[in-house]
C-alpha cells in the first residue's frame, strides 16, 4: 500500500469527522496500528480540529465535580429503583413460599383431623355398644332381682364341704314355676375339662337327681344360673364332674350342700 | 498509549480517568457546541449534559470504530443540533445552514463573550469561505459527503479533496500561532 497516496486521498480527515462507514473505520484503525505515519497524520488532523473547536469555546463555567454530582444523583435514583424491585421480588417469593408451606400444613392438619374424627367415631360406636350392653345387663340384673324377690321363692344356702370348705352357693327355688336359680359366685373356677353339676336330693333314702350343669361358668359374669327343677327336693348339692356331666354325683367332689328347710 | 489506557479505565467507570478526559476535551466539546448554538450560556449547559451522556454511554464506545474524540464530537453535535431544533430555537432561527461558525466572531465583538476571538481569527485567517463551510458541515454538523456535496453544490468526489486542502491550511495556521 502507498501510505502517502492513502494519506493524500483525504479519507483520514473524514475518519476524524466520523462520517465514514463502520467498515472504513475498522480498516483505517487497522492501518493506523500498522503504519505509524497514518497514526501520526490522524493525530495531526484531530489536533487541528481540537484547536479550532477550542478557540470557539466560551470556557467552562462549571466544575467537573458538578458533573459527577449530577451523575451520582442519577445513579442513586436508578440504584434506588433497582434496589426496590429485587426486594419486592424477594418479598413476593417469600410470600408464595410461606403460602405454599401454609397450605401444605393446613392439608396435613386436615388429614390428621379426619383421622382423629374416624378414631373418635369408632370409639363412639364402641361406647354406644358398651352402653347397650350395660343396658341389657342392667335389664337382666333387674329381672334377676325381681325373680329373687318373688314371695314364692325359697332361699337355700349351700355350705362348703370337705373338699373346699370356703366354697358356698345359694339356691333360689320357685316351686310354683319349678325353677331354681343357682348363685355360684362363691365357687372356685372349675379346672379345664371339668364342670359343676347341680343335684336335687331326696334324703331318705339318699336319691340324687341331676338338675343340670353350670355351663360356661367362667364366662358368665353374674354366676347365676337358671335350672328347671320339677322335683320334690329336700336338699341341693353341687359336685365337680368331668365335662358333659355324670349319671350319678361323685361325692368326693361335693363342693357345696344345703338342705331345704321345712316350711 | 496513554489515551487508550485512559479510555479503557473510563469505560470501566473510573471517575478519575473520566476527570482527565474531561479536562482534555471539555473546552473542545463546549467549543463545538458553541459553533452550533452560538450562545455561551446554552453551550456551557449542553456541554455538561454531553459529559453526563458520555459517562452513561461509556460502554458504547469501541476503538475499532474511530477515535475517542470523534465519538464524543458526534455526541456533542447531536446534542447541540437537538437543542437548536427544539421549540425554544425554532422561532428566532433564521437560516441555520447559511450561518457558519465564523459568524460568532462578528457577534462576539459586540457582546461580552469569553471566547478567544483573537485566537479564532488567527485560526481561520486566510481560510476561504468554502473551507469554513466544508469544515462546518463535516465536523460541526456531521454531514455525510453526499449531503455536504448537495449543500455546497459540488461533485461528491470533490468533498474529500477540498476538505483535505482546507484542513491542511488549518494545520498551517495552527503552527503559526
Amino acid at each position: 500500500m502507498d501510505v502517502q497516496e492513502y494519506i493524500a486521498s483525504g479519507i483520514l480527515e473524514l475518519y476524524v469527522a466520523g462520517i465514514l462507514s463502520d467498515k472504513e473505520n475498522l480498516e483505517i484503525a487497522n492501518y493506523a496500528k500498522e503504519y505509524p505515519e497514518i497514526q501520526k497524520e490522524i493525530e495531526a488532523i484531530e489536533a487541528s480540529i481540537l484547536e479550532l473547536s477550542k478557540k470557539a469555546s466560551p470556557g467552562l463555567n462549571y466544575s467537573f465535580s458538578s458533573i459527577m454530582g449530577k451523575i451520582n444523583k442519577e445513579v442513586n435514583v436508578i440504584a434506588l429503583n433497582e434496589r426496590r424491585s429485587p426486594v419486592m421480588m424477594y418479598v413476593g417469593w417469600a410470600a408464595s413460599i410461606l403460602l405454599a408451606v401454609g397450605l401444605f400444613w393446613m392439608y396435613q392438619q386436615n388429614q390428621e383431623l379426619k383421622l382423629d374424627l374416624e378414631v373418635v367415631e369408632q370409639q363412639n360406636t364402641t361406647l354406644e355398644q358398651q352402653i347397650a350392653d350395660t343396658d341389657s345387663s342392667l335389664e337382666k340384673t333387674k329381672e334377676l332381682l325381681n325373680t329373687i324377690r318373688d314371695q314364692n321363692i325359697s332361699v337355700i344356702p349351700l355350705g362348703g364341704q370337705e373338699i373346699s370348705p370356703s366354697s358356698f352357693a345359694k339356691a333360689y327355688w320357685n316351686k310354683e314355676n319349678q325353677k331354681v336359680f343357682i348363685d355360684a359366685k362363691g365357687l372356685p373356677e372349675p379346672p379345664d375339662g371339668f364342670v359343676y353339676q347341680v343335684w336335687s336330693l331326696k334324703l331318705s333314702p339318699l336319691t340324687p337327681t341331676s338338675m343340670g350343669l353350670l355351663e360356661d361358668f367362667s364366662s358368665d359374669e353374674n354366676k347365676v344360673f337358671a335350672l328347671n327343677n320339677p322335683n320334690e327336693s329336700e336338699a341341693f348339692g353341687i359336685t365337680l364332674e368331668p365335662a358333659g356331666g355324670s349319671e350319678t354325683p361323685t361325692l368326693e367332689q361335693l363342693y357345696t350342700l344345703g338342705v331345704v328347710s321345712a316350711s | 498509549m496513554q489515551l487508550e489506557l485512559l479510555v479503557q479505565q473510563f469505560q470501566k467507570k473510573d471517575a478519575s480517568a473520566f476527570e482527565k478526559l474531561h479536562s482534555m476535551y471539555a473546552d473542545n466539546i463546549c467549543g463545538v457546541i458553541n459553533t452550533i448554538v452560538k450562545n455561551d450560556g446554552i453551550a456551557q449547559e449542553i456541554c455538561q449534559d454531553v459529559f453526563i451522556k458520555i459517562w452513561n454511554n461509556a460502554e458504547n464506545y469501541n476503538s475499532s470504530k474511530g477515535r475517542f474524540f470523534t465519538w464524543i464530537l458526534n455526541i456533542a453535535r447531536n446534542a447541540a443540533i437537538d437543542e437548536i431544533r427544539s421549540r425554544s430555537y425554532k422561532n428566532d432561527k433564521k437560516n441555520l445552514s447559511a450561518d457558519y461558525f465564523v459568524s460568532i466572531l462578528e457577534n462576539k465583538e459586540e457582546t461580552n463573550s469569553s471566547i478567544d476571538t483573537t485566537g479564532l481569527k488567527k485560526m481561520v485567517k486566510n481560510l476561504k469561505e468554502k473551507c469554513v463551510q466544508i469544515i462546518e458541515l463535516l465536523y460541526f454538523r456531521g454531514y455525510t459527503q453526499k449531503d455536504a456535496a448537495e449543500e455546497l453544490d459540488i461533485p461528491i468526489g470533490t468533498v474529500k479533496t477540498r476538505n483535505r486542502s482546507c484542513i491542511s491550511q488549518l494545520r498551517e495556521n495552527m503552527e503559526r500561532i
